[in-house]
């Protein structure tokens, strides 16, 4: 009886303490609840995330948000041409951040020439400073890098700018600049190292050739430029080098943008050719040879063709390979834990809640295997993370329909499936395509051509004519096509689209006036200036 | 179709001689009858003319009726006269062509009456209405120009070596006329293809079923039709109660007509008609003040309102508020001066213009479209034309769409949509009828502004302010860094039922590119999107859109809504 009796004042404990209205709550928001119930004092941290990239940076400032001892490895090591850059990874540093304004500069230089036709009387010939633009560009990537570390402080993260290698289960050796190793244990690990751009394994393209790793602070201005590749960072680059006013030759060995709907790529390549890119097509280079040092100095690049055996040469000052980026999964020690890697892509393998094949260690980013390289995947990816392992939430990241876009000249942006994979997995009949091209209201005054915009939907007929892929051609892509992606979360149709109206006069408002199916052969040229 | 020989008593016959006289028996009071348009010749080889009786003139009983005579085979013969159609569009603005084209393409014989009267300043334009000769063109077009003048100035800063040049109003003037020129053409082209027929008549209604147009030369044509759509749309107002208003002021109905600079310009007004004009005047160079009585954007989210205001004046328009013109004269340099007054303080002021713009509202043109002899309702405040959901007047088969209807967005997709829905419902191809809510729209001020769905107020009116959650940030333009624009305006806010999934009621975008911004979340609150699909689509990036996707932060939080990093 007193035995049975003790056993109920004790229950009735922890019950209170439990149930307090004034103690549990505090400690949950502080974290401090948590943090006696789940840390594991035998690790120096609860995480640590290997790379300082979008993807790992959010993980680490969410984990550390929610009352966690978070750690940050992040090292650049220098591109082969030594280029190095601070915090924040890819993205920030040499991805979309100086990608997007060297792209916006190029506009800029269309909007020089539209000027006149809208009665600013701009001198003909405007030159182009290419240090000018490049320090504005650094300048701003430079106070990006101080905002994050900032930002990295105040929440308390330990940012150590070393090298990350697994030496043992839950044991990590941080190598910094000048070669001093220490180690670090954590309980949990995310894997954010992203990828680097890939070389051609040729003669003289290490010595030579340059990446986008080298481009966005190169300090001249690269002249005329070779660009090796057909990825969105190949034309993109082109693209704006033609705007510049720069000579520029793409050699693309097959494919232009692989996994992209390929009437758009094709499309995309043509409105370049417009600006006076050339193109060569079905060519890979076999061996770069310097003629002249100098910056620029005078590369001569020797190229054969995929299709038989015709060799050409060609005299370039800057050759910029983009031919692919490959994953920073090499030199991490994953083999020392055990982390699967995909042999032939270099991805980590995950399951849906970015779990790798050691249950402690997970990956987000670019170098997770099978999702798509976008900031704003990896910056979501990591958030929800670390919301999940220490904030005791169930939300998964949704990989669905993650809308894209190419900053070429002409903007490409795309929500969904390309069309040949539409039809690949729905089959052509049960397939309705719209399709027109269109004529931007500010490219009339400026007698810019009216047939090269465009904007396509497909749709599956027997789904209630569901929109299952957008892709739009055209100025300002980028902000067009994000609300779609809204839309086709929520199940887009045509009859919605059909139904909203438009805002006039736009180029987004051509989606709710599409009437031309594709399978009607029907003209959907405009008419010109 | 109306057929003719509505009512022929047998007791009347008219004589027409050949210069037109016409006499009947047993004769008509002067004030009974009408005669519209010419004799027309028939198959047989007489010629027939229309008389009509006006109604309520105690012969004939009060209906207004059709008489038919055939005259004598002497009569001149021209081409013109009464014609009769499926459908008759009165107005060929935005919502008129579109319903005609529409009702063409499914079959129907149709005619579209459209005549420009010019402004009192003689600015006159072609087919299409106001959208394309004196709204929305234009003024994206001049809109466009303005912010091309901000992109030189930004280009510097990207490298380009290009010092600030002077603008030429002459010449973008003339490359946007020649640009709505086209468009005119292309609409007569379009009406051709579709097998409309164009009348440039000025109409009035005789009755309920006819229509009599005037051409510019005064010859008369009458029109009959099953259905009669008016899409007569409206005009400016001028404020006539103030001295010299009409006599030196312009209004939007001018401005893009201007041969010459408009120079120094006060424009009088707070509608978007007055700050997109303000707004485009100043990104030209040109010395510009705006004078708002009251509030601006009256209609829109007031935050944001007040928000697109402060940038103007930040970048340079003079905002004159709680202000009121009381007099233009001109003086003997040619310059106008303006007397005004603060209503706050009664204080009088006095300015010195080039150009005087009054953008004070627009009044429907329904005026001179004799609605009474159609027996079609109006809004007597508004003279705005009642209809119902089927865009049904009064009259049930006379419908009106756009700017002339009462209760409906002025708003070119709108008009267009409304249009051609009519048309389709007209030719029973659907039954689908047209939806007002959640209608998108841009102002294309320097910094614009695009919503969709209700304002924070209006949802606070109709769902209380428990019940609503609004999201919002201050964000920075990602093109905006490097030339160190000030972004201290870009701010977006989304109002949100506040009980799980928050389902979005509306979205306030302020930035560059608003109008393409705007589309695709007009799309997505039609799909009833929530909160939280918004936050679940990934954004783009770097772009200003995805901005709105990554709206976090709570006004009921209190947190800075400042958005920091990538």
């Amino acid at each position: 009886m007193p035995i049975k009796h003790r056993v109920q004042r004790k229950s009735l404990k922890t019950s209170h303490t439990v149930s307090s209205p004034l103690v549990t709550p505090q400690a949950h928001q502080s974290g401090v609840l948590q943090k006696l119930l789940q840390e594991d004092p035998t690790y120096d941290y609860d995480l640590i995330v290997i790379g300082g990239g979008s993807g790992g940076l959010s993980c680490a400032q969410e984990a550390a948000a929610l009352g966690r001892r978070v750690m940050v490895l992040d090292l650049v090591v220098p591109s082969p041409q030594g280029t190095s850059w601070g915090v924040a990874g890819t993205c920030v540093n040499v991805g979309c951040v100086p990608k997007k304004l060297m792209h916006q500069a190029a506009l800029l230089g269309q909007a020089l020439t539209d000027s006149r036709k809208f009665g600013w009387e701009c001198s003909q010939q405007v030159k182009h400073n290419w240090e000018t633009m490049t320090e504005a560009i650094q300048k701003h990537v430079g106070s990006l890098n101080r905002s994050y570390q900032r930002a990295l402080r105040e929440k308390a993260v330990a940012y150590v700018n070393s090298y990350g290698e697994f030496v043992e289960h839950h044991k990590i050796k941080a190598t910094n600049g000048k070669g001093q190793e220490t180690y670090y244990t954590a309980a949990k690990f995310v894997i954010a190292t992203g990828e680097r751009p890939r070389y051609l394994g040729i003669q003289g393209d290490k010595e030579y050739c340059i990446t986008s790793d080298d481009f966005f602070s190169l300090p001249y201005c690269p002249g005329a430029t070779l660009v090796v590749g057909a990825s969105s960072v190949a034309l993109e680059c082109a693209g704006f080098l033609a705007g510049l006013g720069l000579e520029v030759t793409v050699m693309v060995s097959s494919q232009l943008l692989r996994g992209f709907d390929q009437e758009m790529a094709e499309k995309v390549a043509s409105s370049m050719q417009q600006l006076g890119v050339r193109f060569l097509r079905k060519f890979v280079p076999v061996e770069v040879q310097q003629l002249e040092k100098g910056s620029p100095g005078k590369l001569k690049v020797v190229a054969k063709s995929t299709e038989g055996t015709e060799i050409i040469e060609g005299l370039y000052n800057t050759v910029l390979l983009a031919i692919g980026r490959d994953s920073c999964t090499k030199k991490i020690g994953l083999e020392k834990i055990g982390v699967k890697v995909n042999e032939k892509t270099g991805k980590i393998p995950v399951n849906d809640v970015e779990q790798s094949s050691v249950p402690y260690v997970y990956a987000v980013g670019d170098v997770v295997e099978g999702q798509p390289e976008l900031t704003p995947v990896a910056v979501q990816a990591g958030r929800l993370l670390a919301r999940r392992l220490f904030g005791g939430r169930l939300e998964k990241c949704d990989y669905i329909n993650a809308p894209t876009v190419v900053f070429t000249p002409l903007e490409y942006g795309c929500c969904g499936y390309a069309e040949e994979k539409a039809v690949e997995v729905y089959r052509k009949e049960n397939l309705e395509v719209y399709h027109t091209l269109f004529w931007p209201l500010e490219w009339t005054v400026a007698c810019r051509d009216s047939n090269t915009c465009y904007a396509k939907i497909i749709c599956s007929k027997f789904d209630n004519d569901r929109v299952i892929g957008f892709h739009v051609l055209g100025p300002k892509a980028g902000e067009i096509t994000q609300g779609f992606a809204a839309a086709m979360k929520c199940g887009l149709t045509k009859q919605l689209l059909d139904d909203t109206i438009g805002i006039h006069p736009t180029c987004a408002q051509v989606f709710t006036t599409l009437e031309t199916t594709k399978s009607s052969g029907l003209d959907i040229t405009q008419k010109g200036c | 179709m109306w057929g003719g020989g509505d009512y022929t008593p047998a007791s009347l016959t008219c004589l027409v001689s050949g210069s037109g006289q016409t006499t009947c028996t047993p004769s008509l009071p002067p004030a009974c009858w009408g005669m519209c348009g010419h004799p027309i010749p028939s198959q047989d080889g007489t010629s027939s003319l229309t008389l009509y009786h006006i109604g309520n003139c105690g012969l004939l009983g009060s209906r207004p009726r059709l008489l038919l005579v055939l005259p004598s085979q002497s009569l001149p013969l021209t081409p013109a006269g009464r014609q009769c159609y499926d459908l008759l569009v009165i107005g060929g603005g935005s919502g008129g062509l579109a319903c005609a084209k529409e009702a063409a393409q499914l079959g129907k014989k149709v005619a579209v009456v459209d005549y420009v009267e010019p402004s009192p300043r003689g600015t006159r334009w072609g087919l299409g209405g106001t959208c394309v000769n004196v709204g929305c063109i234009p003024k994206k077009l001049m809109h466009q120009a303005a912010l091309l003048g901000g992109m030189i100035h930004d280009a510097s800063h990207y490298g380009w070596k290009v010092a600030q040049p002077p603008h030429d109003w002459g010449k973008m003037a003339e490359a946007v006329q020649n640009h709505v020129k086209s468009l005119n053409w292309g609409h007569r082209v379009q009406l051709q293809d579709r097998k409309v027929k164009y009348f440039n008549f000025k109409a009035s209604f005789v009755n309920p079923h006819m229509v009599c147009g005037v051409s510019k030369g005064g010859e008369e044509t009458l029109l009959s039709a099953d259905h009669i759509v008016i899409a007569t749309g409206g005009r400016p107002r001028y404020p006539t109660h103030i001295e010299g208003a009409l006599e030196y002021g312009i209004t939007s109905d001018d401005i893009f007509w201007l041969k010459e600079s408009p120079g120094k310009t006060l424009v009088v007004g707070a509608s978007y008609v007055a700050l997109e004009c303000a707004g485009f005047l100043t990104g030209l160079g040109l010395d510009t003040t705006v004078m708002i009585r009251s509030v601006p954007l009256r209609a829109f989210d007031q935050q944001m309102a007040s928000l697109v205001t402060e940038h103007m004046a930040v970048h340079g328009t003079r905002i004159l508020r709680g202000c009121t013109p009381l007099r233009v004269e001109r003086l003997s340099d040619g310059r106008l001066q303006v007397i005004w007054v603060d209503l706050a303080s009664d204080k009088k002021d006095t300015g010195t213009f080039d150009t005087v713009l009054w953008a004070v509202g627009r009044v429907p043109e329904t005026r001179g479209l004799n609605l009474e002899k159609a027996g079609v309702r109006t809004n007597p405040n508004t003279q705005k034309i009642l209809v119902d959901a089927q865009e049904a007047t009064s009259v049930p088969h006379i419908y009106a769409i756009g700017d002339v209807a009462e209760g409906r967005p002025e708003l070119t997709p709108t008009a267009i949509m409304a249009g051609r829905l009519l048309a389709q419902r007209l030719c029973s191809r659907s039954s689908d009828l047209m939806d007002y809510d959640n209608v998108p729209t841009t102002v294309f001020t320097p910094l614009e502004y695009g919503c969709v769905g209700l304002s924070e107020e209006e949802a606070v009116a109709r769902h209380g302010e428990e019940r609503v959650e609004v999201y919002h940030a201050y964000y920075k333009p990602l093109e905006f860094v490097v030339p160190e624009r000030d972004a201290s305006q870009c701010y977006i806010k989304m109002v949100c039922l506040r009980e799980p999934p928050q389902l979005v009621l509306g979205l306030h975008f302020l930035g560059p590119n608003a109008g393409e911004v705007t589309q695709g979340f007009a799309l997505g609150i039609k799909c009833g999107a929530s909160y939280q699909h918004v936050m679940r689509t990934v954004g783009i990036h770097p772009t200003c859109a995805e901005e709105v996707a990554k709206l976090r932060i709570s006004k009921r939080s209190g947190l800075d809504p400042t958005v920091t990093g990538c």
